[in-house]
Parts: structure tokens; sequence; C-alpha cells
């Protein structure tokens, strides 16, 4: 039970592509995981499975001790997901959508306008509560999705690359908030910047082809270069482990 | 059942927060207006009744209810909204529920719009009121019931155009089953009874019923059943879709 997140053994095929192939997570309380790989690795349908939107082919997901698939709504209670490019109801304002998400998620009278403060200011939304989301800027709108995530207080986040498209100081932001959160809560998020997980994550887990290559801290993801390399040090840890193996992706038939 | 309400609250919102209700509106109440006067010889007849109004009301349906339709699922899709609605602690049920009612609500309001027709047979006349009252009730659970059906279909794809072309064809079926064209093709080879199954199945059939002032509970019934069926058929596609 000491583990806020569990799943193991999850796979998934699209038709003949295994997306996700036998992939083991476990993260205990208070951990910020790095979740890395490159395009079409299996991040995102990882996330799809850990938050239930999709079904695993095999495999199970445990979140904090509730089982997604059997006690899916207790399960989902726990978890904040920032979906990947944090799609959201582009006619409602923030304000609109954060209210109805509060709602549903049973947050109700002072507590839900609480929660509501809370998140606006977490994410520096304040100047922007009424606007249409269709007519925020990108970062504006990941901001939206995040705060979204925040709004019931849950003790694991989900994050699909949470700072994709945003500008340098926006990404300075979103991670000094990733390191608070991950004080207390665990995290999971997807990324394709490596210094972002030196940055904020405690571990970092790569996965290619649907496969776990490496799980370990930065620290240790920057002992495997050779000293012979002198910078950009876990970008060449990352190459290497995610060029070189070749298996096949094909299911043969 | 919180949780249809509010979902119900929010796309109910969401369909006047876009341009969608007032086009809708308008073309809806200007076809009822063409088939009334123009196709349906409302002044020629000289009856104080709402007939000709009430008569077109399967072919308006036909192409402006999946209209509705098509986007309820298929709009979450092409946004990615359905995996914030699928990752909240809300039960298939509800969801689909919720969706489903605040569509059949909007299509009320439009049905609800057409009243000063019913003004103006009553200022011409004396209507029989009951019949007029059967007729909407009627034509209400109708569009329900082609909600339904394109509510599941929804749920097949993010094309909003393929959704609303298999919404067209599916609804035509359910009205068509009744025609002789489509009873002589099948009496042709089936045993009777099943040929009478399927003319039972047709919405004119049991539209056409209530719209004469006859409240058959077999009617409401089959409607009620229809809806019931889809909708249970809807949430079992996106468990599918889930699991593909
Ligand atoms: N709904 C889907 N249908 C078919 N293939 C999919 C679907 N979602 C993802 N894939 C495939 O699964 C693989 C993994 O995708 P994804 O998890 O999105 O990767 P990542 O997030 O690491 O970039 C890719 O090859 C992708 O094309
Ligand atoms: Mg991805």
């Amino acid at each position: 039970m000491s583990n806020q997140l569990e799943a193991l053994g999850l796979h998934k095929a699209f038709g003949t592509i295994r997306a996700v192939d036998g992939v083991d997570l476990r993260v205990p309380a208070g951990q910020v995981v790095g979740f890395l790989g490159p395009n079409g690795a299996g991040k995102s349908t990882t996330m799809k499975l850990i938050t239930g939107f999709l079904e695993p082919d095999a495999g199970s997901v445990r979140i904090c001790g509730d089982d997604m698939l059997q006690a899916p709504l207790a399960a989902k209670r726990h978890i904040g997901y920032l979906p990947e490019g944090a799609p959201a109801y582009p006619d409602m304002t923030a304000q609109e959508y954060l209210s109805f998400l509060a709602e549903i998620r049973d947050l109700a009278g002072s507590v839900r306008k609480q929660a509501l403060e809370r998140v606006f200011d977490l994410v520096h939304l304040g100047g922007v509560a009424h606007q249409r989301i269709e007519t925020l800027s990108k970062g504006f709108k990941r901001r939206v999705g995040v705060a979204a995530a925040l709004l019931h207080d849950p003790p694991v986040l989900i994050l699909d690359e949470p700072t994709d498209g945003l500008d340098p100081n926006q990404k300075h932001e979103v991670r000094n908030l990733i390191r608070e959160l991950g004080a207390e809560k665990t995290i999971v998020l997807s990324t394709h910047i490596l210094e972002e997980v030196e940055a904020v994550c405690g571990r970092a887990i790569i996965i290619n082809r649907g496969k776990v290559v490496f799980d370990g801290t930065p620290a240790e993801m920057d002992a495997k270069a050779p000293a012979t390399v002198a910078s950009n040090r876990l970008d060449w840890v990352f190459r290497t482990l995610t060029t070189t193996e070749l298996q096949t992706q094909e299911i043969p038939s | 059942m919180k949780a249809v309400s509010t979902i119900f609250r929010r796309e109910f919102a969401s369909y006047f927060n876009t341009p969608l209700a007032a086009v809708f509106l308008v073309i809806f109440l200007f076809l009822c207006g063409i088939f009334t006067f123009q196709l349906g010889g409302f002044f020629e007849r000289g009856q104080a009744d709402l007939r000709p109004f009430f008569n077109f009301h399967p072919w308006l349906y036909l192409f402006l209810v999946p209209a509705v339709a098509m986007r309820l699922w298929a709009e979450e899709r092409r946004l990615g909204t359905i995996e914030l609605l699928m990752t909240l602690p809300v039960t298939m049920r509800d969801l689909v529920l919720g969706k489903f009612l605040a569509a059949w609500a909007f299509l009320a309001v439009a049905l609800a719009m057409t009243f000063p027709l019913w003004m103006t047979v009553a200022y011409l006349g004396d209507p029989d009121n009951g019949v007029i009252v059967t007729s909407y009730l009627g034509s209400l659970l109708m569009a329900g019931a082609f909600l339904a059906i394109g509510s599941a279909l929804s749920a097949l794809t993010k094309n909003q155009v393929i959704a609303f072309v298999l919404c067209v064809v599916a609804c035509f079926g359910f009205l068509f089953s009744g025609f002789p064209v489509v009873l002589d093709f099948f009496r042709g080879w089936m045993p009777d009874f099943l040929a009478e199954a399927i003319a039972s199945l047709s919405f004119l059939g049991h539209f056409e019923a209530m719209s004469k002032g006859v409240v058959d509970l077999r009617d409401v019934l089959y409607f009620t059943l229809v809806m019931g069926v889809f909708l249970y058929i809807n949430a079992l596609v996106l468990d599918w879709k889930k699991a593909a």
C-alpha cells in the first residue's frame, strides 16, 4: 500500500501496433517521475491506461489502493489528469469550465469557491477567468488544463506534456509549480525535454516501443554516459537507449 | 444522478453558447412554416387543426435531428474532451443520459417555439386541443427516438459528417419500415408475422396514431423503448471503443 500508483504488466495494442508492451510502474507518494521516450513510444497510451480512459489488453492499475477496473469511480477520484494537448470545451470560459468540473467532482458551496480560487491562484489564471477558452493563447489553455487537474487536490497527478508549447518563462513557472506540488503528491509527467527531468524529477523512466528501457534517478541516467561525453549527457543516454533497441514492433502474423 | 444534471446543464448551455442554437431554431421554424403553409395547404383546407404541420414532422426530423445528434459524441472525440469526461468519476450511464437529455431538451425548445401556430388556429377556429397536445407529445417522443439512434451512431466516429450520414440512413430505415414499398419487399418471402413485426417498428405508424389524438400506451412505450435500447447501445459503443 505504500505505492500510490501501481501499474503492473500493462499491455495495449492498436491493431498490429503494440503501443504499450509490458510496462510496470510503481510510484510511492511524493515522487515526481519523468516519463520519457521518443514520439510514438507509448507514453500517452500508458497514461490513458493509468487514468482509465482506455482499458488495457492485460495488466492492472491501482491508484491509492483502488483498482481502476474493479472500482473505477474510486480510483478516478484520486487522479488529476492533464491529457495531451490540454483539451477543454472551447465555448466555455475558464471560470465556467472549472466550475463545471468542480460541481461534477462534488465540490459544493464554499469548498467549491475555495478550490476555484486556489487553482486560479496557483496557475495565475485570474486575468482571463471570463474569457472563452477558444480565445486563449496556448500557454493559458495549458494552464486551464493544469488547473482542471489540480481542482480537487488529488494525491496523484498524471500530466501528459505539461510544458509542451509554452515559452521559456511559462515552462519555468510550470516546473516550479510541479516541484512545489511534488513535495506531497505523486506525479507522473511526460516530456521531451531532458533538462526538465533534471530540474524537477526524482526519477526518470524511458520507454521505447512500448517497453521500459531505463528506470532510475537522473543522476543514474547521467552515469550511463561514458566520461568522454562532455555535454548533453542525458541526451546521449536517451538517444543510445531509444535508437539501438531494434526489436520489431509489429506482431508477427 | 446528480452528475446527470450537472452534465445536462453544461450541455444545454453549450447549445446557446454557440451560433448553433440560433441557426438551428431559425431553420426549424422556417421549414415548419414552409411545410405547413405552402405544402400543407394550411389555409386552403379551411380546418382549424394542425394536421398539415404535424404531418411533416417525421420528414423534418429526418434531417434536423441528425444535425443535432451528430455532434453529441463525435465532437467530444474530435476536441479530445471525451478523454476528460471519461476520466471523471462519473458512470458511463450518467454521461450518456446527461448528454442525451440536454439534446432532447433543446429539441423540445425548438418544438415549443412553434407555439404561435397553435395560437393561430385557436384564433381562426375552434381546434381540438386534446389532439394538438397528443400530437406535440408524439412529436417529442419521435424526436427523442431519432436522437437516441443518432447519439449511438455519433459515438462511433470523430467525423461529424459520417455521423450525420449514418444517422440519416438509420432514421430513414425506421421511418420507412412501415411503407408499402418496403413491406411488399419483405412480404414476398418472409412469414407474415415477421413482416408485420417490421411494419410495427415504423416510427410513422406510432406517430400517426398519436397525432390523431389517440394516446395508446403501446405507442408511448414503443418510443421509450427505442430510446432506451439505443442509449444502451450508445454506452456499449463507448465501452467498446475504450477496450478496442
Ligand atoms: N487510438 C489509436 N489508434 C491506433 N494507434 C494508436 C492510437 N493511439 C496511439 N496509437 C499508436 O500507438 C503508439 C504509441 O502512441 P503514444 O502513446 O501516443 O506515444 P507517445 O505519447 O509516446 O508519443 C504510436 O505508434 C501511435 O501511433
Ligand atoms: Mg504523447
